[in-house]
């Protein structure tokens, strides 16, 4: 019998923004797929968010904002991220964000990001596909 | 007057022939689509409807006539044949200068009323300086700290002429009274003062998530406004009890009106617990419904919620006046239907929302603009949201007469099937113990969760088509549209104000206000004769800011943790 260890997904919600359907429904459909899914809850600080992934040992994570503050929440977690020496976690994105925002966080680091009418069976995939963890 | 029984049953045989000889055997040479025939919420539709969908519909007791019980029709007379519906456009954006100037400048173009945004850190009780303000200001509205901001903010603007709509709940009662001290500094009497809080607390705990202190002081503050409001603001709405959360954030259709419904149940408990009797505050409550892709479902919805409001107001709470009965609505198209691609497809999608809200009889609507899956709109795009409304008032006729579906076999079953389904959830949130604590046991949230993923299942499965995202998709693609910026540099600003605030405002004055407030929240005679509004007034002019204020209810009260559900 295989006991292969489950995929571990952090989905944090970073910030004030209490929009969450995207990252509820994300965090499901990544549970109903067989990854381990844990879901951090509203008003995380990228501090919290970076520590939580350490302490769960997570090979990706999904960060959802929809509140226009992602320029400034998703870079800070990859920078930290880097600072605590962790390089292999796969971080990927969704929210309400605007193309040429897209490319300057996939610049810094964050692997995918998804807008609205985006598919959740997108995501899996891509997280299947380019976990970097071993 | 209802349809007779001899007539109904001859219907039934003639529907049962026709079914054979004329739809047999057109289904035989021509079937019907494969598609699932259900509404945006899923509820199934029938091939048909007739007098036998309906067959106990009463007229004068089910619809009546507009303006009056049970209001099903609308809630004027005259409805838009009168005035039309306000045009009200919600914004806010970067800093209070930016934001002035775009309400002046759709004041110009033809809005009727102000509706204010404010940005995530006034909301949440931050003020711009605050680590958890980082990255956030300015960015989903204006960024208010102070009276001096709101100053800014409302500067030359015909306060006594046109109502404002205020877009805030854990932190409402903060942006009142800023309102409220600028209409002082603009010499406009109380009873002058007209305009919406959305104040709807429960929604947040339900929905929109933006909750600060625990649910009983939050009740607490919910209702010090409704009573303060009742006292001195005869024109001012205290509370706009709001589904459009609640359906945004996944609920269906029906789950939006009973869910709002019964938070509505739950302050006019709290108001008569407070001491006031429903006639006195009743009148003031307004309501807010989101407006979806099934046009019918939409009316339907807008329809029962009058009807169904109309008699809990007059039959279990006893309200004798028929203001009290009246639900008035403002109502907003679905920012949650509108898709990244191929957004200007989005500008018909809101036409069609908007056209089903002014069918179902609103008040008041703002309509989305085409660029909002992707931020704050441009006022290129504001414009043409507001021109949709504008061509639906003058150019599609529907306004010349009141409720125009009225009457229609489908409309009336479904206004039924609405009011029925809603009942029912009623009754299983009163088996929970009420609202609030079918609220701490999850149940609203969870229900809510269930639909978003459903939804989301649909539309993957193709079960659901939405054009440019499933179907019809344009693989060439390019997103051409222009999208609003937030200058950077604004949380500098933000912070270089607060601190000279600090420093030039006067500090006794502050102080004092500041005790006497800490003294009436730690008091526990909330609805006697020490409400704290007045307490947050005299605060708010003393200058103190958002965060101080929230900050020392904070730590009177606590934080509510939110139980997580998936």
């Amino acid at each position: 019998m295989s006991s292969e260890r489950k995929i571990r997904v952090l989905i944090a919600k970073p910030g004030l923004d209490g929009h969450d359907r995207g990252a509820k429904v994300i965090a499901r459909a990544f549970r109903d797929a067989g990854f381990e899914v844990i879901y951090t809850g509203l008003r995380q600080t990228p501090e919290m968010i970076v520590s939580a992934a350490i302490q769960e040992d997570v090979d990706a994570i999904g960060l959802s904002c929809l509140s226009g503050a992602h320029m400034h929440l998703f870079p800070k977690v990859m920078e930290l991220l880097k600072a605590k020496g962790v390089e292999d976690i796969l971080v990927f994105g969704g929210g309400t964000i605007p193309d040429e925002d897209i490319s300057k966080l996939k610049a810094c680091g964050v692997a995918q990001v998804y807008t609205p009418g985006a598919s959740t069976q997108d995501a899996i995939a891509f997280v299947r596909e380019n976990l970097t963890r071993k | 007057m209802t349809f007779d029984p001899e007539e109904l049953k001859r219907l039934e045989q003639e529907k049962a022939r026709w079914e054979q000889q004329t739809l047999g055997s057109h289904l035989e040479r021509a079937p019907e689509r494969s598609d699932p025939f259900t509404t945006v919420s899923g509820k199934a539709i029938r091939r048909l409807y007739t007098p036998l969908d309906v067959p106990n519909l009463d007229y004068q007791e089910d619809l009546g006539f507009p303006g009056e019980y049970p209001f099903t029709r609308g809630v004027q007379p005259t409805m838009y044949r009168g005035r039309f519906w306000t045009m009200r456009q919600y914004s806010g954006f970067g800093s209070a200068e930016e934001t002035n100037r775009r309400y002046r400048y759709l004041l110009e173009q033809g809005q009727m009323g102000l509706s204010v945004a404010f940005h995530l850190p006034t909301l949440m009780g931050y003020d711009s300086d605050h680590p958890m303000a980082a990255g956030e200001v300015g960015k989903c509205g204006a960024a208010i700290d102070s009276l001096q901001d709101m100053e800014v903010l409302l500067r030359g603007l015909p306060l006594d002429k046109v109502t404002t709509s205020m877009t805030i709940t854990s932190t409402a009662a903060v942006a009142w009274a800023m309102y409220i001290a600028v209409c002082e500094q603009m010499g406009i009497a109380y009873d002058r003062i007209g305009g919406t809080l959305q104040n709807d607390i429960l929604k947040e705990y339900i929905a929109q998530k933006e909750y600060i202190f625990p649910l009983q002081p939050s009740i607490r503050l919910v209702t010090d406004t409704i009573v303060f409001g009742s006292r001195h603001f005869p024109k001012w709405n205290t509370i706009s009890i709001s589904g459009y959360h609640i359906r945004e954030a996944g609920a269906t259709a029906l789950q939006e009106l009973a869910f709002t419904i019964a938070d509505g149940i739950t302050y006019v408990e709290e108001g008569i617990r407070a001491g006031l009797d429903v006639d006195e505050f009743a009148p003031r409550l307004s309501f807010f419904w989101d407006i979806h892709n099934d046009l019918f479902e939409e009316i339907a919805k807008f329809r029962a919620a009058r009807r169904m409001w109309a008699r809990l107001m007059r039959e279990r709470f006893k309200a004798k006046s028929p203001r009290s009965w009246i639900l008035r609505t403002h109502s907003q198209t679905a920012g949650v239907s509108l898709t990244a691609q191929q957004p200007y497809v989005n500008i018909a999608r809101v036409a069609l929302q908007a056209l089903a809200g002014v069918l179902g009889g609103t008040q008041s609507l703002h309509t989305n603009s085409m660029d909002e899956a992707y931020a704050l709109p441009t006022q290129e795009a504001v414009t043409i949201a507001l021109r949709t409304q504008q061509v639906i008032a003058h150019e599609t006729g529907v306004t010349n007469t009141v409720d125009p579906l009225a009457g229609s076999y489908f409309v009336e079953a479904l206004t039924n099937e609405m009011e029925e389904g809603a009942l029912e959830y009623l009754r299983r949130i009163q088996e929970l113990g009420g609202m609030v604590r079918a609220i701490e046991l999850g149940f609203p949230q969870q229900e809510i969760a269930n639909s978003a993923y459903a939804y989301q299942r649909a539309v993957e499965r193709e079960e659901k088509v939405i054009v440019g995202v499933n179907r019809f998709v344009d693989e060439r693609e390019q997103r051409p549209i222009p999208i609003l910026s937030i200058d950077e540099a604004l949380q500098q600003q933000q912070v270089e104000r607060l601190a000279l605030l600090r420093k030039s405002r006067d500090k006794d004055r502050w102080n004092r206000a500041m005790d006497a407030l800490r003294a009436a929240a730690l008091g526990n005679d909330p609805w006697g004769k020490d409400l704290l509004m007045p307490k947050i007034l005299e605060a708010v002019k003393a200058y103190a800011t958002v965060g101080e204020i929230i900050g020392l209810l904070r730590e009177v009260w606590g934080e509510y943790t939110e139980l997580n559900i998936i």
